[in-house]
């Protein structure tokens, strides 16, 4: 072995340098493996424990049961990257759930109050997000103003619940596909659609990209020419919207809309998000991350119900898990300031 | 160095705030190819005028033409999609996306709307070659340090195109070898014909890079000169408009007065990892110790490590030879340590309380917050400290976040004078105030030590230190290299101490 | 006559007198008071002793908000302290004795001053945002009211403990005799000891504060365990009021209703300078408005429409850029401040 031949060979990236690499790059997936992995155990858990948990009946129930979740998260995820929160979508949700409810009742077809209800939620949105990018209102006092809207809205449709009737809304629910033992209901389908297209947009759009940018540091994203008004008004529409398409999916599976669904629902949201790796202050985070959150949450759900333990459980458990990965996060940015 | 026509041409610039002219008939011009710095003290109008250049305000009055042709600028982006591009002194840049993104956000690559990352990022790579840079277009720009952070940003300038760009204190955060190459990156686009705008208020630098400097006073022209032609003295009469021997140098007794006196404070071994390590201080009373080093080197690591606001990694600190440990800025407060921090906004003034509040802040503090101190007596003390540092205006009532720099930097030493403390540190106290502040605020240094006060006094500008100081500690990489008494030292000879270890090798070598 | 509109009670008072007046247009009823058996009884009255909860809950709120914090879990704390209380009378053996409510209370404020020091916690020392640290309680703080009462709504009949919200102590309601007492207190301990304008120093600037000497640190713990206590006494007035213990119900929404108390009287959600007088006229005028909506007949359940409005109108009062549109449409005679129109990008140059 001359030096020669040392010189001329092709240098490998040692571990540690794949390692860096990997890590200057995709930093912000820390968290985001973190859920993955608080998921994976919980499984794992779940199975030695009960033997029989996860299936696919089980695994398919899970996205059914939470559908509604994951879309209200994709929403939120792009609200909280850019450094707000949307307090409304809970309470947006019975609206449009109890107002969809009683149009199908007054004989409105589904191809006309579907789009309604949407549009109604997207409506709410639009105005959060004025008041928060045109008059400077604190997302926080802004996304209030809509919850008490929308809270009041609902009790206006109906003071009680109304049963649906229409098929066309109840299909959603009722069928399933079936590929062996799994299944999906058309409800499963618009949630996976839901965020596969929250997933690209971020990615690979510049409006995903904006929204990043204004996390980031909403000052250098305007000297950038990027529009960040826009922008911004946007992500509270998308929120209203996929509140909206919430609504739909909760009424189609409990048969009804129920003015009093949905309080504290935008909490699960919020949890499910930052559990699944989303920064609160803005800037990071992922809508893949934000489903696995919701799963964790509907995951413990699942347990806390085949344990036959009181439902209070679960949102004691998310709130503890919650905890947790604040003080993570924390610590881990408390590190970085040390050491910077 | 082309003589030809100027590129931007500013003629008859005005701005009025309300009723005053913040820049008055101002005439500015910069040639491609060349650097050109805008001096002058706070208030003489220079941020304003970089505003009207980069679009941030719009002039009230004259005339602004980029290669002969008008241009009317109502916002930053205006300006850039003109070719006016501005580095900002605190990085306007994502942190939280790729260093690609950061250089093309904007004016992305796309591929039937969907952003095309793969040639976005071999564009980027392209581009920061262009600069000899070569760092991972795909990296968060956060990983990286702000020196290399502010060379994308020049990236992203030159990715379009780019006709003139504005430096605005590019490197308050670099240290030597950073500097170094952000020059040579100047000098790159001067070549292309750039016309660059730096502006700094270290002079070394400005007579390093510039080729052309203007200076404003008071809102007003006072002239264009080339650089190779004004000297250095003749800068500073034109950009304060009085002699500079106004600065009434403190006379020094020599350090060998009380010298046998025992330190009031020592420190040793102080370690905060990794920015010091291992120093050692004494502070004796009345005298003023300076503390001197590159940026990075430890000067605020140690002086907060002194007072209680950063946790000691190991070390000891003893006050008449007994052990302290200073848990908190509270407890060293307790012993009479008290730090005045460099960062004026952040840690310094309390902007919505008012001067009055602001300046008993530390007094009631200490008293604790079952012992309020009389509404009568608080107007008193704070009147005879507005009144002593001669803070303008005398409103005790006023807000202090309206103050000027300067002010600010009064009333927070107001606030720790009021305490009466035994050791005051000084971090950057004179940093970015006006040189008649400036020289206000040395002189009241002396006068303190002069009254039986220990000082410990940072600053980036090494006369600065050395005019102050009885002794000077010199820092470097977070050490202590040694302790001087001014008197037998000399500015070239701190240098040579400060100067990195391998030119000091390859000296001896 | 200037000094007047300027000063920062004058907006929210008029706006409290103005709804006063409408009401008392409205149904003269409104401003009669009747006295029985040593007792006041009327809209009003019924008013100030229906605002006591939230007199509590938004009190604490101001000072939280001072430090540059929000507590969202009040309404939980509120849950939980009523479920403690109650299932101390419940399980006793003696409801109407005095020393077993007495208890009861005390545990039930143990509680809820425990819960606010943990919220304190996490705040001051380990260093969490405020609205996520007090949203974990939020989260889960109803679901622990619930495992106290076993998953149902408890209920008791004890005189003592009635007395809380329905009794009458010199003329006037307790609850409301009550409230303005703690208030008075708190406000009496913020402007006669420094604790009040270093709250407003830490609020306004926590790290200069802390450089300055101030004890930051207990302040802003302090604060949480103070909004923890008075959401303690709240839920013990609610539970009261109703005779049970509802975990779901109690104090839903409070917190918003709190949040909205404080910013129509003044203070700012950013932190800093605060005033208790300015919450107290807030909370006023929220239960005076409830009181209106509910004489027009709307059903409670509607109401929040109707609080929406108001936010959207404070909080546009309170815009920059409304003040602007104010200003042009007003002439600029007053206006020496340098609003240069066009951008509103600051360069640090």
């Amino acid at each position: 072995m001359t030096t020669l031949d040392i010189a001329t060979a092709p240098v490998r990236p040692s571990l540690a340098s794949r390692y860096n690499t990997f890590m200057s790059r995709h930093a912000s997936l820390m968290p985001t493996f973190a859920a993955i992995a608080i998921l994976i155990v919980i499984f794992v858990g779940a199975q030695i424990y009960f033997g029989n948990f996860v299936t696919p009946r089980n695994i398919s129930a899970l996205l059914l049961d939470n559908a509604y979740l994951l879309i209200l998260a994709v929403g939120m995820t792009f609200v909280i990257i850019t450094g707000g929160i949307d307090l409304s979508v809970g309470s947006v949700m019975a609206f449009t759930g109890i107002w969809l409810a009683k149009l199908l009742a007054g004989g409105t077809s589904a191809v006309i109050a579907i789009p309604v209800i949407i549009l109604g939620g997207a409506v709410i949105g639009l105005l959060i997000g004025v008041l928060v990018q045109y008059f400077d209102v604190q997302p926080f006092i802004a996304s209030l103003a809509g919850l008490f809207l929308a809270r009041g809205l609902a009790y206006v449709v109906s003071l009680s619940s109304i049963r649906v009737e229409n098929e066309a809304v109840l299909w959603l629910q009722s069928t399933r596909w079936h590929v062996g033992s799994w299944y999906i209901t058309p409800t499963g389908v618009l949630a996976l659609l839901v965020v596969a297209i929250g997933a690209l947009v971020m990615h690979f759009t510049r409006f995903g990209r904006t929204i990043y940018a204004i996390g980031g540091n909403e000052q250098s994203a305007r000297l950038m020419g990027l529009n960040i008004a826009r922008t911004k008004v946007a992500v509270y529409v998308i929120s209203g919207v996929c509140a909206g398409l919430a609504g739909l999916v909760l009424t189609a599976y409990s048969g009804a809309g129920y003015p009093r669904n949905g309080i504290g629902t935008e909490l699960d949201a919020i949890a499910a998000v930052v559990i699944g790796g989303t920064l609160l202050t803005g800037g990071r985070g992922y809508v893949l991350g934000s489903m696995v959150g919701v799963f964790v949450y509907g995951t413990i759900n699942t347990v806390i119900s085949f344990m036959g333990a009181e439902q209070s459980w679960t949102r004691i458990i998310v709130g503890f898990l919650l905890l947790v990965f604040i003080v993570v996060q924390r610590a881990i940015v408390a590190r970085a300031e040390r050491r910077g | 160095m082309d003589q030809a026509q100027p590129l931007l041409e500013i003629t008859g610039a005005t701005v009025f705030f309300g009723a005053d002219a913040a820049i008055d008939g101002v005439d500015f011009r910069m040639f491609p190819g060349e650097v050109h710095s805008l001096m002058g003290e706070n208030g003489a109008g220079k941020s304003t005028l970089i505003k009207a250049i980069t679009g941030v305000l719009p002039l009230d009055a004259g005339v602004l033409t980029l290669a002969g042709e008008e241009l009317h600028l109502h916002t930053p982006v205006d300006a850039q999609r003109a070719g006016i591009s501005t580095v900002y002194q605190e990085i306007e840049l994502l942190p939280n996306v790729s260093v690609a993104e950061n250089i093309f956000l904007g004016r992305e690559p796309r591929r039937l709307h969907m952003i095309d990352n793969r040639t976005m990022r071999a564009q980027a790579r392209r581009v920061l070659a262009e600069l000899g840079l070569d760092i991972d277009p795909a990296s968060l720009l956060g990983s990286h340090s702000v020196a290399v952070q502010q060379l994308v940003a020049i990236a992203r300038a030159i990715s379009a195109d780019l006709r003139v760009l504005v430096l605005d204190e590019p490197t308050s955060s670099l240290d030597v070898d950073e500097v170094a190459e952000l020059f040579r990156v100047i000098r790159e686009l001067k070549q292309r014909g750039v016309a660059i705008l730096f502006v700094s208020h270290f002079l070394d630098q400005v007579y390093e890079i510039c080729d052309r400097v203007t200076v404003l006073r008071d809102g007003k022209l006072v002239g264009e000169y080339l650089t190779r032609e004004l000297l250095r003295i003749d800068l500073v009469h034109k950009m304060l408009g009085h002699k500079e021997t106004e600065l009434k140098s403190r006379s020094r007794a020599p350090a060998s007065d009380g010298d046998g006196a025992a330190p009031f404070l020592t420190a040793r071994g102080l370690t905060h990892a990794p920015r010091i390590v291992d120093a050692d201080i004494d502070i004796f009373e009345g005298r003023v110790l300076g503390v001197a080093g590159l940026l990075g080197s430890g000067r605020t690591e140690l002086a907060r490590a002194v007072t209680g606001i950063d946790h000691l990694h190991s070390g000891v600190i003893m006050i008449a030879g007994a052990d302290q440990v200073f848990t908190s800025p509270r407890k060293a407060l307790n012993k009479g340590v008290a730090y005045s921090s460099e960062n004026r906004r952040t840690e310094g003034i309390v902007a919505e309380l008012t001067v009055l509040e602001n300046i008993v802040l530390a007094v009631q503090a200490d008293r604790g917050i079952w012992h309020r101190m009389r509404p009568a007596r608080q107007r008193e003390l704070a009147a005879s400290w507005v009144e002593a540092l001669g803070i303008r205006p005398a409103d005790l009532d006023r807000p202090a976040g309206t103050l000027s720099g300067g002010n600010q930097q009064k009333v927070m030493l107001a606030r720790l004078l009021a305490l009466a403390p035994r050791l005051l540190v000084l971090d950057e106290p004179t940093r970015g105030i006006d040189i008649g502040a400036k020289v206000e605020i040395q002189n009241l240094v002396g006068e303190l030590a002069d009254n039986g006060l220990s000082l410990i006094f940072i600053s980036a500008e090494l006369e600065e230190v050395l005019r102050v100081s009885d002794r000077v500690a010199v820092l470097r990489d977070g050490r202590i290299v040694d302790t001087l008494a001014t008197a037998e030292t000399s500015v070239d000879a701190v240098l040579a101490l400060v100067a990195r270890p391998s030119q000091e090798d390859e000296a001896l070598a | 006559m200037k000094t007047i509109v300027k000063h920062r009670l004058f907006w929210p008072s008029a706006a409290l007198l103005a709804l006063i007046v409408i009401n008392t247009i409205a149904r003269h009823s409104f401003v009669k008071i009747t006295v029985r058996d040593g007792e006041l009884y009327g809209a009003l009255i019924d008013i100030l002793r229906n605002s006591a909860p939230l007199m509590l809950v938004a009190l604490g709120m101001t000072i939280v908000i001072a430090t540059r914090g929000i507590d969202l879990s009040v309404g939980a704390i509120m849950a939980v302290s009523g479920a403690v209380a109650l299932q101390i009378i419940a399980g006793s053996d003696q409801p109407d004795n005095i020393g077993v409510v007495a208890t009861a209370v005390l545990a039930a404020l143990g509680v809820s001053l425990v819960l606010g020091a943990w919220n304190g916690f996490l705040v001051s020392v380990v260093g969490i945002q405020p609205i996520i640290a007090t949203l974990v309680l939020m989260l889960a703080g109803r679901g622990v009211a619930l495992l106290i009462t076993g998953g149902f709504i408890t209920t008791v009949n004890s005189e003592p403990y009635e007395f809380i919200a329905t009794g009458y102590l010199l003329l006037l309601p307790f609850a409301f005799v009550l409230a303005m007492v703690i208030v008075a207190i708190v406000g009496f301990v913020e402007r006669r000891s420094a604790l009040g304008v270093l709250t407003e120093a830490v609020g306004i600037n926590p790290e200069a504060s802390r450089l300055a000497g101030v004890r930051s640190r207990g302040i802003v713990w302090g604060a949480y365990m103070v909004s923890g206590v008075l959401a303690g006494i709240a839920g013990v007035l609610y539970s009261s009021n109703i005779r049970a213990a509802d975990a779901n119900a109690a104090g839903l929404l409070i917190e918003l209703y709190a949040i909205l108390a404080v910013v129509l009287g003044g203070t700012s959600l950013t932190g800093g300078k605060f005033s208790i007088a300015g919450t107290v006229i807030g909370v006023l005028f929220i239960q005076t408005l409830d009181s209106t909506i509910l004489f027009l007949g709307v059903p409670s359940a509607q109401s929040p429409v109707f609080f929406a409005l108001v936010v959207v109108i404070v909080v546009l009062i309170q815009s920059p850029r409304v003040h602007a549109w104010g200003r042009n449409l007003f002439g600029g005679s007053r206006s020496q401040d340098s609003s240069k129109p066009s951008s509103d990008v600051e360069v640090a140059a």
